[in-house]
């Protein structure tokens, strides 16, 4: 796919974002427009989820540790028209669309998360599971930088590379910002690459917000073929909202009407 | 009136760090939600954020509790209780550590995070801990007092906080004796014993309940662990009918603790009205609340069903 066709998704799926936060009054913008280009490339280059497909164990899987992410799974769903359900009913009642994904609610949901740490341990099993099955699918899981602070995600990083895991790719969305500030001040999770390697994983990096980059990265993971992988995506939170970007007070805010009306106003003017 | 019980806790802690310098602080990346960055904007030197680490914050919690401090820590009581339960068991519970565990967002009315944010079993859980007193607080003054009252114990307490604004049951000047059943209200048919955010359901129930003929008491329980034994039994055996009300989980919580005491002496039938076992879902918190029977409609759907009427 052209990168202008994956501009296109990738600004359809931003909007989708905001709009559905916006009618929920209630979601985590930041960390889903930071990792929307990452995604949009996984879902639309990557991964061979379709319309056949998507209620099956027999394709690609793709797990959503920072499960608060949830409206940008959904866009993203809701673009390859696989959603099964209207996005204005996310977070409200009997909506398939829960405030954290639930795979017993939505088709497409590959794990249910929301508990930061779990879907990257959760992930570890399912790509061991495939090696048993010899089914040549590949496992992906997104997690955040501040997530990257709980200790199963080392624990399950131990174990990816200790059953050689190279069916396994995990994406971290650095976009330096957890809810009470920057990470490195929180409580700070660097250097993530070194600490990576140290626990025997392959590192690709790639500007989260470039489509060549992108590629690139994900093209050298898929190369490596007796270790699990990491792609460091650096990126902005709030990415493409520039009221919104890299300030923290996005993480898990919804915007009023006029700031709704601003942010797709901006996703509408920036050129494909 | 109304007001979120955790910001009772934020100013609670600023009171008590003024006059005690052995009360320290710990949050997980959650410190503007808990209300913990009160303390922090107060002293930033005893406020300790671990990041998303719930385990390791519990941990360290436990080390300044085993060199004399007085730890509160704090995080949405799916976390504190649930992802750091075992450390809380051996390094907390175990060796009686003066710790504080402080949890908010407790129970369905989170709302819109859904299930996985919307703890129905922490009382369960921290209740079945030796050494662990467990307290479920309904309103801010209540969560005041209270707070300055775990300070005062010696050993390790869970409090079980909720997100969103609940009434004011009580004033400044109310007094409170933790340890006892609170008696809200006498009612001579029916025993509404209640705890948390469901104390005020319970309180509208009961008015509902009048204008259909049926007198209902009401009655706080704060202490869930130890519970006030005698004080429920009298309870009980004062009313044919009795009903247990909380935004928990029936398995464990206030039906659990309840029913613990009066099959000591078995007398009138005790029925539970809370979470039936089940998970929750996101929406709206009165909807949600609604959606699982979390109100004093449901409250008198059940009484006006078990009482006959
Ligand atoms: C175990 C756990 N602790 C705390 C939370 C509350 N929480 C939700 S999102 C978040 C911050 C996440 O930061 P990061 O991983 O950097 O996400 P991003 O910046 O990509 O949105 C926290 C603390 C949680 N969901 N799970
Ligand atoms: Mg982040």
């Amino acid at each position: 796919m052209e990168n202008r066709e994956l501009k296109i998704h990738a600004r359809n799926v931003r909007k989708k974002i905001i709009e559905m936060i916006y009618s929920a009054q209630s979601g985590h913008p930041g960390g889903a427009l930071s990792a929307t280009d990452v995604i949009t490339y996984l879902y639309f280059e990557k991964m061979d989820i379709s319309e056949d497909n998507v209620s099956s164990l027999d394709r690609d899987r793709f797990v959503l540790s920072k499960g608060h992410a949830s409206a940008l799974l959904y866009a993203i769903l809701d673009e390859k028209g696989l959603l099964d359900e209207d996005i204005h009913t996310f977070r409200k009642i009997d909506s398939k669309l829960q405030g954290h994904p639930s795979m017993r609610y939505l088709k497409g949901v590959d794990m249910s998360t929301g508990s930061l740490g779990q879907g990257a341990s959760v992930a570890v099993g399912m790509a061991l599971a495939n090696k048993l099955d010899q089914n040549g699918h590949h496992i992906y899981c997104l997690v955040g930088d501040g997530e990257s602070e709980e200790g199963i995600m080392w624990e399950a990083m131990m174990a990816a590379h200790h059953y050689h895991l190279d069916n396994l790719t995990y994406i971290l969305d650095l976009n330096h910002l957890q809810i009470d500030g920057q990470i490195e001040k929180v409580m700070d999770p660097t250097p993530f690459k070194e600490k990576y390697e140290a626990f025997g994983l392959y590192v690709a990096e790639c500007d989260g917000h470039d489509f060549d980059s992108i590629k690139k990265a994900f093209a050298e993971v898929s190369k490596v073929d007796d270790r699990p992988q990491v792609i460091i995506a650096h990126t902005v939170k709030g990415k493409g909202v520039s009221f919104m970007e890299n300030d923290p007070s996005w993480h898990g805010s919804a915007p009023n009407e006029a700031q709704y009306k601003q942010a797709l106003a901006e996703l509408d003017k920036e050129e494909a | 009136m109304k007001h979120e019980t955790r910001v009772a806790y934020g100013e609670a802690l600023k009171e008590l760090a003024e006059v005690n310098k052995d009360i320290v602080v710990f949050d997980a990346d959650l410190s503007k939600s808990t209300k913990t960055a009160e303390l922090k904007k107060a002293d930033p030197s005893r406020h300790f954020n671990a990041g998303i680490a719930e385990c390791n914050m519990l941990g360290m919690a436990a080390g300044m509790a085993a060199s004399g401090k007085i730890p509160f820590a704090s995080s949405f009581a799916v976390f504190a209780s649930g992802r750091a339960f075992e450390i809380i068991r051996n390094s907390i519970a175990y060796p009686h550590l003066n710790v504080k565990v402080v949890a908010t967002h407790a129970g369905l009315s989170v709302g819109e995070d859904g299930a996985s944010h919307q703890a129905i079993e922490d009382i369960a859980l921290m209740r079945s801990l030796p050494n662990m007193r467990v307290f479920v607080a309904s309103d801010y003054y209540e969560t005041k007092a209270l707070i300055k009252h775990v300070a005062s114990i010696d050993g390790p307490c869970y409090v079980r906080l909720q997100r969103g604004k609940s009434d004011d049951i009580y004033d400044e000047d109310s007094t409170f004796d933790f340890d006892k059943v609170k008696v809200l209200k006498e009612g001579d048919d029916v025993a509404l014993i209640a705890t948390g955010l469901m104390t005020q359901e319970a309180l509208k129930a009961s008015d509902i309940l009048k204008d259909k003929g049926i007198d209902a008491g009401v009655y706080e329980v704060v202490s869930l662990k130890p519970i006030d034994e005698e004080g429920i039994l009298k309870i009980v055996k004062g009313h044919k009918k009795n009903f247990t009300i909380e935004e928990h989980n029936i398995i464990g919580g206030l039906y659990g603790a309840v029913s613990e005491v009066v099959a000591k002496d078995p007398s009138n039938p005790v029925y539970p009205i809370g979470v039936n076992d089940t998970f929750g879902e996101s929406g709206q918190a009165d909807e949600v609340m609604k959606k699982y029977g979390l109100t004093a409609d449901n409250i008198v759907n059940i009484v006006m069903e078990c009482a006959g009427k």
